[in-house]
């Protein structure tokens, strides 16, 4: 009988389950998987503004939108400029985030909680509101940042309007935006270290360099390949910065792929080849996310 | 108390230097806010305004639609913020604390899912929904959020925590599943629900691509579409700008200052569980 009982219980947990899954589910398989597979079978057609008003012109083209996209100089711009921000500005975040983790988290510091809120704060601010404040800092003429840089000598400089400076510009108000939400995993995961460790090491006549390397370093390996991937994904969708501050220029050196999409999809209503653009940047950091994983799977 | 050592000095110039940088654009948007027209674009820049002005706020105000760009965005993160909640809190539980076929198996579909960027759905979502006649509407703008991924992660890892024998006695009690749900998960994971319901709420309110799509009517538009629209118009208006920037950022601000507490415990708990979860994600293929 109590077989009996505990079988029937089992059953009807399981309908209540699947009752208390079905709207989650329902939301993320009707808005998120059936438009990501939708997606990739639009990539493969002519989907464009006349088909907005009139689906039956649409025509399966193969992979000609993929073809036309390689062949396309402002792509390859786009492509060149994302990974430039991916790979001079991740990294750079990433040293930030683990800096001021380091000294916010150092036994000599007061004021932890304060410095820790201070450095967050940019990470809840909205990006487009930022990206506006610091198109006003960077202002040749009149911003504050040339007016500072002033000081020690150095003549105006046009962050905003050179092409080789524009992508470093949009770098550094990444960085300041977002170093904050790294820095206090990495908070975390140092305050996962046993002070043993140290103690140990301190009895060996290790100094703080070579506590730093034998111990935190690798200690907060798992961490910092967690923090290296969300930023990596994240970095890779590069567009409210250029948007607002540059609209891709100049001479197109801020143009990223989303950006390229979002103009491609939504304002030249390319559709087709705007879901190619996107399934590019969806294999990219694909590629980045499974080169992490072996990375991290080695390690362990 | 402690004795000053140089190297303790250094550390902490170090970290007043970094609070400078974090802190100045911040402070110089909020005083270039009230400064004249003209006046932070004068050289040298000022950092105080010479005579303290509202006549942008009023301007934004009055003419320029801001309070309605702020209810939109009220309207738009608040609905989103309460109904994902209640969706991802049920799918949470039910992932943490049933056990049916394939629950393990469909977790970990959803984990991978996170690696999608959202840019790729945009396309095709935009289309289903005017479909549907959303564009331009606020369902539209609340509808991707519906549900999400990592909310349901991280209801999961707290409702696991849960002592089993909590559910067994209520069912002994002869309680409903809904009402289990209610009366004992709810309650006991109100902590974590603080939390998600700040960083959904935040995240809504500073989303910028999805509303800048979906909302093709200006009267529509959320605060942060609002002030990028605004930048085509008064981009020389440096003043009117900066108190727009302000409207935008404040509120997210003044909810994060008092609720800190709850935001930090999601990036911690949540961060740090979901890097137990990376491993087990690969190690399986």
């Amino acid at each position: 009988m109590s077989t009996e009982k505990s079988y029937r219980r089992i059953v009807d947990r399981t309908a209540a389950a699947w009752l208390f899954l079905s709207p989650s589910l329902a939301a993320i398989a009707v808005f998120f998987v059936v438009p990501v597979l939708s997606a990739l079978v639009m990539s493969f057609t002519d989907f464009d503004i006349y088909a907005l008003g009139d689906l039956s012109v649409v025509r399966f083209i193969g992979f000609e939108n993929y073809r036309r996209i390689f062949e396309l100089p402002i792509f390859w711009s786009a492509l060149r400029n994302t990974f430039y921000f991916v790979l001079v500005g991740g990294p750079l975040s990433v040293a930030v985030s683990l800096g001021t983790a380091l000294m916010v988290n150092a036994k000599l510091t007061r004021f932890k909680p304060l410095f820790r809120t201070i450095f967050f704060l940019p990470v809840v601010t909205s990006l487009v509101a930022v990206a506006v404040v610091w198109r006003y800092l960077y202002h040749p003429a009149h911003g504050i940042l040339n007016y500072l840089l002033s000081f020690a000598g150095i003549a105006p400089i046009d962050w905003l309007g050179n092409p080789a400076i524009a992508m470093p510009a949009i770098i550094v108000l990444a960085v300041w935006k977002g170093f904050g939400y790294n820095m206090l995993i990495f908070i975390a995961g140092l305050q996962n270290i046993p002070d043993e460790l140290y103690e140990a090491a301190h009895m060996d006549g290790a100094n703080a360099w070579r506590q730093f390397v034998d111990i935190t370093l690798p200690m907060l390996t798992p961490t910092s390949v967690f923090v290296v991937m969300i930023t990596i994904i994240g970095y890779f969708q590069l567009f409210a910065e250029p948007y607002v501050m540059t609209q891709g220029g100049p001479l197109n050196s801020t143009m990223s792929i989303v950006l390229l999409m979002y103009e491609q999809g939504f304002r030249w209503w390319n559709m087709g080849f705007a879901a190619a653009i996107a399934f590019v940047l969806f294999v990219v950091i694909l590629i980045f996310t499974l080169l992490q994983m072996a990375l991290q799977r080695r390690m362990q | 108390m402690k004795r000053l050592r140089p190297s303790s000095i250094l550390l902490h110039a170090g970290l007043i230097v970094v609070a400078l940088v974090t802190m100045t654009p911040v402070l110089w948007m909020l005083s270039a806010s009230f400064m004249a027209p003209g006046e932070a674009s004068s050289f040298p820049p000022p950092f105080i305004p010479g005579r303290f002005t509202l006549e942008h706020y009023r301007a934004l105000a009055d003419r320029l639609q801001m309070g309605r760009y702020f209810i939109n965005s009220m309207i738009v993160a608040g609905a989103v913020t309460i109904i994902s909640l209640f969706f991802n809190s049920m799918a949470g539980y039910a992932f943490a604390k049933f056990r049916f076929k394939g629950r393990d198996s469909m977790f970990r579909f959803l984990l991978s899912g996170m690696v999608v960027p959202a840019q790729v759905t945009m396309l095709p979502l935009f289309l289903l929904l005017k479909t549907f006649g959303f564009v331009n509407t606020y369902m539209g703008a609340i509808i991707p959020g519906l549900a999400s991924i990592f909310g349901i992660f991280l209801i999961r890892q707290f409702a696991g925590s849960i002592p089993d024998s909590f559910i067994e006695a209520a069912q002994i009690d002869g309680a409903s599943e809904f009402k289990i749900y209610r009366s004992i998960i709810l309650p006991l994971c109100r902590p974590i629900l603080y939390t998600l319901a700040l960083f959904t709420f935040m995240g809504t309110w500073n989303d910028f691509m999805w509303p800048l799509i979906i909302m093709t009517d200006d009267s529509r538009y959320t605060l942060p579409v609002a002030l990028a629209n605004l930048m085509g118009e008064h981009a020389l208006d440096l003043e009117l700008m900066m108190a727009g920037s302000v409207i935008t950022i404040l509120p997210v601000m003044i909810l994060f200052l008092v609720f800190q507490r709850h935001y930090v415990r999601g990036i911690m708990v949540g961060k740090s569980n979901a890097l137990s979860q990376v491993g087990p994600l690969c190690a399986d293929e």
